[in-house]
C-alpha cells in the first residue's frame, strides 16, 4: 500500500496539494489566503492531470520525420484540459480578487468573519 | 427536417453572441432584446422538442465531425428538450416580470450589462444541458457559476457582495471537487465523453478493486455537485444569496442555476457510470439520508427565518432536499420524481421570489415578517401569486407540489424495500407538515388586517401587463403540472428511456 504511494509520488503529492488547498478555501479567515488556497487546490489538479498524462520516452504528437505510429507519441487531451483549466482557474481569481477589493473599500479588513458581524450591524441594507 | 440536429449548437453560440451584443446595447434595448430572444430560443427548444417526440430518437452533434471516442458532442434527446423549453419559459417569464426592480436596483449605466451576464448565463445552462462530455460540463459549470455571481453583485450593497463571495467560496469547493472526480474518472477510464466512459466502466465494475476506486471518484465528484446545488449541510448560503439578490435574479438563482448542476449529476451517473452500476455504489444511500434531513432541516429553518425572503430561501434548501431523496432512491421511478420535482419547484419557486419584493413594495419596502401585515389586501395580485405559490409548496392537489409529491410516494412503494419505503413517507410526510405550518402563518398574516389599516385608496393592485402576464404563465405552468402530471412524466420516462 505504502509503496503504491512512492511510485506514483507525483498523484500522491497532487493529491496532498488539493488537499491543502481545499482545507486553506474552506478554513481560512483571511480572505486573500483563501484564493491563495483555491489555486493551489486547482494547481494540484493541474499536476494531477500533467503527470497522468506524460508517458517516459514518448514525445509530444507533432509529426516530424514521419513518424505516425502512435507508439511514439503522449496523448496530447491532458494538456489540453490543464491549459483550460488554467483559464478557468484564472478568470475566478480575477474575479474573486474584484469581490476582495470592494469589500475591504467597504469594511477596511479582509477578515470574513468580522466583515460577516460589521455587514450585520450596518443600517445601509433594511 | 436534418438541419433540426444543428439547434443545440446553435443555443450556445447564439447566446454567447447575444451576451456580447447586449455589451454595447443600451440599457432598455438590451433588456427588450433579451426577452425576445429568450422567446425565440424557447421555439427553438420547442422545435427539438417536437422533432425527437416525433422521431422516437435522440441525436448528438459532434463538433469538427469528429466521432465518439475523440471528438466533443451535444446530445438531445426528450429529456433534454423539454428541460431547455422549461428553463427557458421561467427565464424569460422572471426577467419580463423583475424587469422594473432590476431598474430601480441597477445602476442604470449598467444595466446592459446585466442582461449580457444573463444571455451568458443561458449559454452556458444550454450548454450544461445538451453536452455528452464531462469536461464540457466543467467548463460550462464555471461560466454558470462566475454569471450567478455576476448577477448577484450587481446590486451594490455590502450585503450581496459578502454573499457573493460566500456564493462563490462554496462553488469553488464544489468546482474544485467536481475536478478533482472528473479527473479520477478520466484516469481510471481514458474517457470524457458520456457514452464510451459508461461503456469501459461496465467493465471495469466486475474487478471489487476497481469498483472500489470508480466509487470514490464518483463519490468525490457527487460531492462537488452537491455543494453547488445546495444539498444538506451544504445550503447554508442560500438565504443570503437568495434574500439580497435582485428578484429576477433571485428567481433565476434558485429555479435554475442549481438545478441545472442537479440536473448534470443526474445526466453522469444516468449516461457517464451507467445507472446499474451507480446501484452497486453506497453514494445513494448517502444521498438519500442528505436529501431527508434537508427536508426536514430546511423546514424548521424556514421557520425560524425572520423576513420572508429568507423563509423562502430555507424552504429552497428542503425543496433540493426532496430532489437528492429522489436520486437516492434509485430506479426510474425514483430519478422521474426528481425530474418532475425540478421543474414543479422552479416554476413555483420562481414564483414566491417575484411575489415577495411586491409585498414589500407595499409594506414600506419592508421583508421583515411583522411589517408585511396586510400586504395581500394592499396588492391583490402579488397576493394572489403568493397563495398559488404557497400552495403548490405545501402539496395541495390541483398544483405541481402536490403531483410531485406522489411521485415520490410512488417511487418509494417501488423502491421495495421497507426501510426506504417508511422514512420517505415519514419524511414527506413531516416535511409537508412543516410547509404547511410556515406558508400558511405567512398567509395567515398577509391576508388578516387586526387593525383596519387597509384603506379603500390603499389597494393598488397592479395593472400592468409586463408582471400580470408572466406570472399568469407560470401560474398556468404550475396548473399544468399539477393537473397534466400524467403527460410530463410519461415524457420523462421515455426521455430516461432514450438516456440509458
Amino acid at each position: 500500500m505504502i509503496e503504491n504511494l512512492f511510485i506514483n509520488y507525483e498523484e500522491a503529492a497532487a493529491v496532498i496539494l488539493f488537499g491543502i488547498g481545499f482545507t486553506m478555501l474552506l478554513f481560512q479567515k483571511n480572505l486573500i489566503k483563501k484564493l491563495i488556497g483555491m489555486n493551489i487546490m486547482d494547481t494540484g489538479t493541474f499536476l494531477f492531470l500533467a503527470s497522468m498524462g506524460y508517458i517516459e520516452g514518448r514525445k509530444a504528437p507533432i509529426i516530424v520525420d514521419g513518424v505516425t505510429s502512435a507508439e511514439r507519441y503522449i496523448n496530447p487531451v491532458p494538456a489540453g484540459l490543464v491549459l483550460t483549466g488554467i483559464v478557468v482557474s484564472v478568470s475566478v481569481t480575477a474575479i474573486m480578487l474584484s469581490l476582495t477589493v470592494r469589500l475591504y473599500k467597504r469594511y477596511h479588513t479582509l477578515n470574513l468573519d468580522e466583515i460577516y458581524i460589521l455587514s450585520k450591524h450596518s443600517m445601509e441594507d433594511r | 427536417m436534418d438541419f433540426i440536429r444543428n439547434f443545440p449548437m446553435l443555443t450556445v453560440i447564439l447566446s454567447l453572441f447575444s451576451g456580447s451584443l447586449c455589451f454595447v446595447l443600451k440599457g432598455k434595448t438590451a433588456r427588450n432584446y433579451t426577452i425576445l430572444y429568450e422567446i425565440f430560443l424557447l421555439f427553438v427548444c420547442g422545435t427539438i422538442l417536437w422533432y425527437t417526440v416525433t422521431t422516437g430518437q435522440s441525436f448528438t452533434y459532434s463538433m469538427g465531425e469528429f466521432s465518439a471516442p475523440w471528438g466533443n458532442e451535444l446530445r438531445a434527446g426528450i429529456l433534454e428538450a423539454m428541460l431547455a423549453s422549461f428553463f427557458m419559459v421561467i427565464m424569460a417569464a422572471s426577467v419580463l416580470a423583475g424587469y422594473r426592480f432590476v431598474h430601480t436596483d441597477i445602476d442604470e449605466s449598467k444595466v446592459n450589462l446585466y442582461y449580457a451576464l444573463l444571455n451568458l448565463m443561458t449559454a452556458a445552462l444550454m450548454a450544461i444541458i445538451w453536452t455528452n462530455d464531462l469536461f464540457s460540463g466543467y467548463v460550462f459549470l464555471e461560466i454558470l457559476t462566475l454569471t450567478s455571481c455576476g448577477i448577484l453583485i450587481v446590486r451594490e450593497i455590502g450585503r450581496t457582495t459578502l454573499a457573493a463571495v460566500r456564493y462563490m467560496i462554496m462553488n469553488l469547493l464544489g468546482s474544485g471537487l467536481f475536478l478533482l472526480g472528473l479527473v479520477l474518472l478520466y484516469d481510471l477510464t481514458g474517457h470524457l465523453l458520456m457514452v464510451p466512459m459508461q461503456e469501459t466502466i461496465a467493465e471495469m465494475a466486475r474487478n471489487p478493486r476497481l469498483l472500489m476506486a470508480l466509487t470514490i471518484s464518483t463519490g468525490i465528484l457527487t460531492i462537488g455537485l452537491s455543494i453547488k446545488g445546495g444539498l444538506f449541510p451544504f445550503h447554508f448560503w442560500m438565504p443570503d444569496t437568495y434574500g439580497w439578490a435582485t428578484p429576477t435574479s433571485a428567481s433565476i438563482l434558485s429555479s435554475l442555476v442549481s438545478k441545472a448542476y442537479i440536473f448534470l449529476l443526474i445526466k453522469i451517473f444516468y449516461r457517464g457510470i451507467g445507472i446499474r452500476i451507480f446501484a452497486l455504489m453506497p453514494i445513494k444511500n448517502i444521498l438519500l439520508v442528505l436529501g431527508i434531513l434537508g427536508m426536514v432541516f430546511g423546514s424548521i429553518q424556514a421557520m425560524q427565518a425572520g423576513n420572508i425572503n429568507r423563509m423562502v430561501a430555507f424552504s429552497s434548501a428542503a425543496q433540493i432536499g426532496y430532489i437528492f431523496m429522489g436520486i437516492g432512491m434509485g430506479g426510474t421511478a425514483g430519478y422521474t420524481a426528481a425530474i418532475f420535482h425540478i421543474m414543479a419547484h422552479s416554476v413555483t419557486k420562481s414564483m414566491l421570489f417575484l411575489t415577495t419584493p411586491r409585498l414589500a413594495e407595499v409594506s414600506g419596502s419592508s421583508l421583515i415578517f411583522h411589517n408585511l401585515q396586510a400586504s395581500a389586501l394592499r396588492d391583490r395580485n402579488a397576493g394572489l401569486f403568493f397563495l398559488i405559490g404557497s400552495f403548490s409548496m405545501i402539496g395541495i392537489p390541483l398544483f405541481a407540489g402536490f403531483a410531485s409529491k406522489l411521485q415520490f410516494a410512488l417511487a418509494a412503494v417501488e423502491t421495495g424495500s421497507t426501510i426506504r419505503l417508511l422514512a420517505v413517507m415519514l419524511a414527506l410526510a413531516l416535511s409537508s407538515l412543516l410547509n404547511a405550518m410556515y406558508f400558511i402563518r405567512t398567509l395567515i398574516r398577509i391576508y388578516s388586517d387586526p387593525q383596519g389599516t387597509v384603506k379603500e385608496g390603499d389597494v393598488r393592485a397592479m395593472h400592468r401587463p409586463g408582471y400580470n402576464i408572466p406570472m399568469m404563465c407560470l401560474a398556468a405552468v404550475n396548473l399544468f403540472l399539477g393537473l397534466f402530471s400524467w403527460a410530463v412524466v410519461d415524457l420523462i420516462e421515455r426521455g430516461l428511456r432514450m438516456f440509458g
